[in-house]
């Protein structure tokens, strides 16, 4: 059991990319930390320098008291669960559970002990004598999981554990991986590009974009309170909506009409002095408003709904849009951090299930303005963010700067 | 079916012509060992030796009772295998350096291995020769072992890095995170998987040093360290104008067992798809 501590952690290859860039995250003893980000943001490269198997450029890495820049992987005691398993394919499954305590020099009794009770605690017991390569992938996935939880390791780390199964099984095991967790109590780093992954398993997230820390927050405040843009297009599916917006006084103007919000938001999102604004609002908070209690406090407006996708429990609402050049190019970009394409400009509305709306109907949209976010269309920052429910954000206002100056 | 049968006998046919091809001057051999010597200088041309014309296993054991046969093949079995085991382990070394090091000059020694297997074995007889003399190396074993290990060593170092590059480099990680030093990890897991390159690099080394005549002949003068074919062409019977062929052909039999022996022990080893299941294919 350990903490680990990351400060200023940069990371830059031969060529001078810098893959991470000044990265800070304390993982406390015990907890859940996941690292989430699309495809090339740096997640993978700093779990490789927490085990120690890529230099750190510069920073500290503090692991239970003890820096470990320059210590091999081998003496940091860390268990790793590899993206795709790395298992010994010579040994068998006992064997390869067995291989970190036969290293170590465990004996014979002991040795037995550990290795059956870490394969009763996977259900393990009867594929003992195989080799790897006879197992499915969920077994393989679990014969990786016991050679780490075999050890008296310091940590575990998980890199993209389950991205190799397919949707069931990968369900069934990350709940397996919550529950091992909890049960060992053990500190725990966790890399996924999978954003249900992160809000699922996570005591706290830290959401990464090409190498720079974003937020590092509970999943609850990641969705709730994202920092950015970027955070909060990435946390949510289906994702947030994003909708060009100018606020004047109390009132927001929307492509579909014009909407109040509570006094506060508008205040804060007038601080920056700009006419037009990215305002970022989740499909749930949109509801057709025949269904709605009248009691509840929001605004309604009429738009043309595209396509229906109607689900049981809850139905999608597609309804296109324009928005002016200024917005569609910066939420182009965001497309592209977050390895989506752009697409066309549309809203998605989470209806009810109740809802008789169909496509094509001119429908009556109602939305709860309360839970809108406004965001500055030209750093990405969330105006609007309730800062003392949100974890961390790294130079919030800087951020958005080092970005502008990025995109130069 | 009928046209799955007539493939078969195809098949079959084909497989006879080219074992009656390839394996006829080795029957042919073997039927020599078994003639007597009076047979084969009256002319014996038939396959199995006429009446009286057969003399058992007598070329055997006159062979395997002359001294200086058997002072051949034990030159033979040793250098062959020394030579084996040196270049397996250096080309192991340095494949594994080449597939996972990135190192100055890694392209140089690449091309000078290839190099180096381009030229002729004859070219190099010569300078041998007279290097080993001064030197002191000349009719002793390491003055044949070191031109056999120079010599197969680069179809060792390609043939194994091919090897070693397939083999997941995750599989290495893990182990030094699980608490392997490198070379725990390169001996209990890279090695026991790269079995089969290295024993294919074996069977080729072996077989280039046993079947070597030019430096067997070049670089000895006695039985001290002359190898079984060199060996066999100085093999003479009482009679020097009468070449004893039979039991040269004995002879040349019983040099071929060993190597039949070495390839069925190490052919076992070379299985395919030895690391299937190491990581999601």
């Amino acid at each position: 059991m350990a903490s680990i501590e990351m400060k200023n952690i940069v990371k830059k290859y031969g060529d001078g990319f810098p893959a991470v860039n000044n990265v800070s995250i304390d993982v406390a003893d015990g907890e859940f930390v996941i690292l989430v980000g699309p495809s090339g943001c740096g997640k993978s490269t700093l779990l490789r320098m927490i085990v120690g198997l890529e230099d750190i450029t510069s920073g500290e890495m503090v692991i239970g008291e003890k820096k470990v820049n320059d210590l091999a992987p081998r003496d940091r005691n860390l268990a790793m669960v590899f993206q795709n398993y790395a298992l010994y394919p010579h040994l068998t499954v006992y064997e390869n559970i067995a291989f970190p305590l036969r290293l170590a020099g465990t004996d014979g009794k002991e040795l037995d002990e550990k290795v059956r009770s870490a394969s009763k605690t996977l259900e393990l017991d009867e594929h003992l004598d195989r080799k790897p390569g006879n197992l499915s992938g969920g077994q393989r996935q679990r014969v990786a999981m016991g050679r780490a939880i075999v050890r008296d390791a310091d940590a575990f780390l998980f890199d993209e554990p389950l991205s190799n199964l397919d949707a069931k099984l990968r369900g069934q095991m990350r709940s397996e991986i919550s529950r091992l967790q909890k049960k060992l109590g053990i500190t725990t780093v966790y890399v996924t590009h999978d954003q249900t992954e992160a809000m699922t398993l996570g005591d706290r997230v830290a959401v990464l974009k090409r190498g720079f820390l974003q937020q590092l927050a509970s999943p609850r405040e990641l969705y709730t309170n994202p920092g950015n843009l970027f955070v909060a297009g990435f946390i949510g599916s289906p994702p947030m909506n994003f909708l060009p917006a100018t606020v004047k006084g109390n009132s927001v103007k929307l492509p579909f009409g014009t909407v109040e919000i509570p006094e506060d938001k508008a205040k804060k999102a007038s601080r920056k002095k700009k006419d037009l604004l990215i305002a970022g609002i989740r499909p749930e908070h949109f509801e057709d408003a025949s269904v709605v209690d009248p009691s509840k406090k929001g605004s309604t407006f009429r738009a043309q709904v595209d396509v229906v996708e109607w689900l049981g429990n809850e139905a999608y609402a597609y309804i296109p849009f324009e928005a002016p050049p200024e917005v569609q190019k910066q939420l182009e970009q965001l497309e592209r951090d977050l390895d989506g394409e752009s697409l066309r400009t549309q809203l998605v509305v989470s209806l009810d299930g109740a809802s008789m709306v169909k496509e094509g109907d001119d429908a009556e949209i109602w939305v709860d303005t309360s839970k809108m976010h406004l965001f500055d269309p030209e750093t990405g920052e969330n105006l609007t963010i309730d800062l003392d429910n949100a974890g961390e954000i790294p130079n919030h206002d800087e951020a958005g700067v080092v970005e502008a100056q990025e995109a130069v | 079916m009928r046209n799955n049968a007539s493939t078969r006998v195809g098949t079959v046919i084909g497989a006879i012509l080219i074992l009656i091809w390839c394996l006829l001057p080795v029957a042919w051999i073997i039927s020599l060992s078994f003639k007597s010597q009076t047979a084969i200088t009256n002319g014996s041309p038939g396959f199995f030796p006429a009446d009286g014309d057969g003399a058992g296993w007598q070329n055997y054991q006159d062979v395997l009772a002359n001294d200086q046969f058997r002072r051949a093949i034990f030159n033979s079995i040793g250098i062959s295998l020394i030579a084996t085991l040196l270049s397996v382990i250096i080309a192991t070394l340095a494949a594994y350096a080449i597939a996972r090091l990135d190192f100055p000059g890694k392209k140089l020694v690449l091309t000078m291995a290839l190099a180096i297997a381009m030229f002729p074995v004859v070219s190099l007889v010569g300078p041998l020769f007279d290097m080993w003399r001064t030197i002191g190396l000349y009719d002793t074993w390491p003055g044949l072992i070191i031109p056999y290990m120079s010599f197969t060593l680069p179809l060792a170092i390609w043939t194994l890095s091919a090897f070693f590059r397939e083999i997941p480099w995750e599989l290495e990680q893990a182990a030094q995170v699980d608490g392997a030093t490198s070379w725990q990890a390169f001996r209990k897991v890279i090695v026991p998987l790269a079995a089969p390159g290295v024993f294919t690099a074996a069977i080729l080394t072996f077989f280039f040093a046993w079947n070597d005549f030019v430096f067997g002949i070049s670089l000895t003068s006695t039985e001290r360290a002359r190898p079984i074919p060199a060996a066999l062409s100085f093999f003479v019977g009482a009679d020097p104008f009468n070449r004893p062929a039979s039991l040269l052909a004995a002879g040349a039999v019983v040099s071929t067992i060993p190597i039949i022996i070495i390839v069925l022990i190490f052919q076992r080893k070379i299985v395919a798809g030895l690391t299937s299941g190491a990581v999601k294919g």
